[in-house]
């Protein structure tokens, strides 16, 4: 196993909410992020769920990591026991979730199980296995990319919201708008790039 | 070890500890205990165990809330109205609710969890609906896309129901289908043959329960009906029965019509019936319907053809059923008389009758139907 990198777990938080923002600067996600994006209330609701199982598959997942896969010399079924854990994880989140508050899971409801095939959770996973981080560094991690797809479909719900009333070129209207301001966004994005650098 | 080995095993020993974990956690958070059910302020009042749907809760219970899709939450018939609080709707029965249901907090019953007590509210007659194991006495091939298939109850061995009522066939999985569902289908049998209930079922291209009846239903199968439900009945009032129906359409009319010979129910009813059809190769039951016409006198008969070939030697009337339904209400029917409107049929047929209907001066309030989409 490498050896961890030296960057302190809190700062690891914030550049992978801003500077490293799995959404914007690794396009993972696109498709909840795209067709969930349309009101703010849904976006709300899959970004807090989106953050939750991140934050817990990350944890799990570095444990499986550290203690199953990497002692049983069994990287390269690492992909497969990822899927297997975050579904698990989300089946057991949302039982749970529907016990202890049935608010949440109303607001959570249907984004649960569509996390499970959300590509942003198992990108972060992989990025925590390649870049060797330490426990701290991925349950920060994990929250931080969270947290970051949740504020990039909160921006993106609220500007499809103020662009719904303008005239859109026909060709352009839905998911062809979307992408260009997917794409604006990222730009802007980059000018965090540079302030703390994580990898 | 070998390499080979430790990673299937391995895998399996994760994904095991995973579902072992998740069946604890199951066993522990879906563990609600004992929840009362009261259904119609204390007329039934049910213990049952908590954290499963109220739909499939109730079935267990031998209370029938009628449902076609099994409770998957895709048809939007399993409405009850809940009076104590189970949160609010949820996004999957929003969709079939209107906004007086969604003020009265009705609710899909298969998609609300028991999770402490509760108190709904459910149609009286619903008590009496049950399950009834059955045979398959014979199927009958009424036209090329119709047949009437008949069944034996047997246990229980009788069924008591109002003329013009529907049971619904439960369909086992088959082919690609992976999960039993259940479909409407309207009685045509007579209530005076308690132990038979037959249906008259059209194959409709693509559907889930009439391609099974078509490929698989074959004559001494066992199938199960649960019934009897709905509204749709003669209703006691001095007003002729204007009765419109097309193919499958028939089926609560061919009951409610024999059920009124037989016990002579209603008996200063005049009824006209109006079936339509495309051609004759459509056309079924006329046999039997022409000779009801002549034993009945208050009974008139009317089918018409909207595309008769001439070889057929058609001699009834012709055209659409709306044009023949808006003639004969204008010509042929005394208009002084008070009229109720009786349909059944597919929805197009429905609302175009019903415009016809309401034209020729029978009030909206007046005309009944039960629509099968």
């Amino acid at each position: 196993m490498n050896a961890e990198p030296l960057v302190n777990p809190v700062v690891l938080f914030f550049a992978s909410i801003f500077t490293s923002n799995i959404l914007l600067s690794n396009f993972l996600g696109m498709c909840s992020f795209i067709s969930i994006s349309k009101d703010k209330t849904s976006a709300y609701g899959l970004g807090l769920a989106v953050t939750v199982v991140m934050t817990i598959c990350a944890a799990v997942s570095w444990l499986v990591l550290r203690y199953l896969i990497l002692p049983l010399d069994i990287e390269y079924l690492s992909f497969i026991i990822f899927i297997i854990v975050i579904a698990a994880v989300v089946q057991m989140l949302e039982m749970i979730i529907d016990r202890v508050s049935p608010a949440l899971y109303m607001s959570l409801g249907i984004f649960l199980p569509l996390i499970t095939v959300n590509c942003a959770i198992l990108g972060a996973i992989l990025f925590m296995q390649i870049r060797s981080y330490g426990f701290l560094q991925a349950v920060a991690f994990g929250a931080g990319s969270g947290m970051g797809w949740w504020l990039a479909i909160m921006l993106l719900a609220s500007i499809r919201k103020r662009i719904e009333n303008n005239p859109v070129p026909a060709g352009l209207k839905g998911a062809g708008i979307t992408m260009v301001t997917i794409g604006f966004m990222a730009m802007a994005f980059i000018g965090f790039s540079g302030m703390i650098a994580v990898q | 070890m070998s390499p080979l080995l430790i990673g299937p095993l391995a895998t399996g020993a994760i994904s095991g500890l995973l579902a072992l974990v998740i069946a604890l956690t199951d066993r522990v958070v879906n563990n609600y205990g004992e929840v009362t059910v009261d259904i119609n302020g204390g007329k039934k009042s049910l213990k049952v165990k908590g954290g499963s749907p109220l739909l499939g809760t109730l079935a267990a219970e031998s209370i029938f809330v009628p449902s076609a899709c099994g409770g998957r939450g895709s048809c939007g018939a399993c409405k009850v109205r809940v009076l104590s609080d189970v949160g609010p709707h949820l996004p999957t029965e929003t969709p079939y609710l209107n906004p007086e249901e969604l003020s009265q907090n009705v609710r899909l019953s298969c998609q609300i969890k028991l999770k402490k007590d509760i108190r709904i509210e459910i149609p009286d007659e619903l008590f009496y609906v049950k399950k009834f194991a059955a045979k398959v006495e014979s199927i009958r091939d009424l036209t090329y896309d119709i047949k009437e298939v008949r069944v034996l109850l047997k246990n229980p061995a009788a069924i008591e129901y109002v003329p013009g009522q529907y049971a619904q066939l439960v369909v086992p999985p088959y082919d690609d289908i992976p999960e039993s569902v259940q479909r409407a289908y309207s009685m045509s049998s007579r209530p005076g043959e308690p132990d038979h209930v037959e249906f008259l079922i059209r194959l409709v291209p693509g559907g889930i329960a009439t391609s099974w009846v078509f490929k698989y239903l074959k004559v001494g199968m066992d199938v199960e009906l649960v019934g009897p439900f709905g509204e749709f009945r003669v209703h006691d009032t001095p007003a002729a029965m204007i009765c419109v129906a097309g193919g499958s359409g028939m089926a609560p009319f061919w009951s409610m019509f024999r059920d009124m010979k037989e016990k002579n129910t209603f008996p200063d009813k005049e009824i006209w019936y109006f079936f339509g059809a495309r051609t004759t190769r459509d056309m079924f039951l006329l046999d039997e319907l022409r000779a009801l016409e002549k034993e009945m006198p208050r009974f008139h008969f009317v089918p018409a053809l909207s595309e008769p070939k001439p070889e057929e030697n058609w001699t009834g009337d012709t055209g659409l059923i709306t044009d023949v339904l808006d003639r004969y209400l204008k010509e042929k029917i005394d208009p002084s008389r008070p009229k109720e409107g009786y349909l059944c049929g597919s929805p197009g047929m429905i609302n175009a009758c019903i415009t016809v209907m309401t034209k020729n001066s029978i009030p909206e309030g007046g005309i009944y139907y039960d629509k099968f989409a």
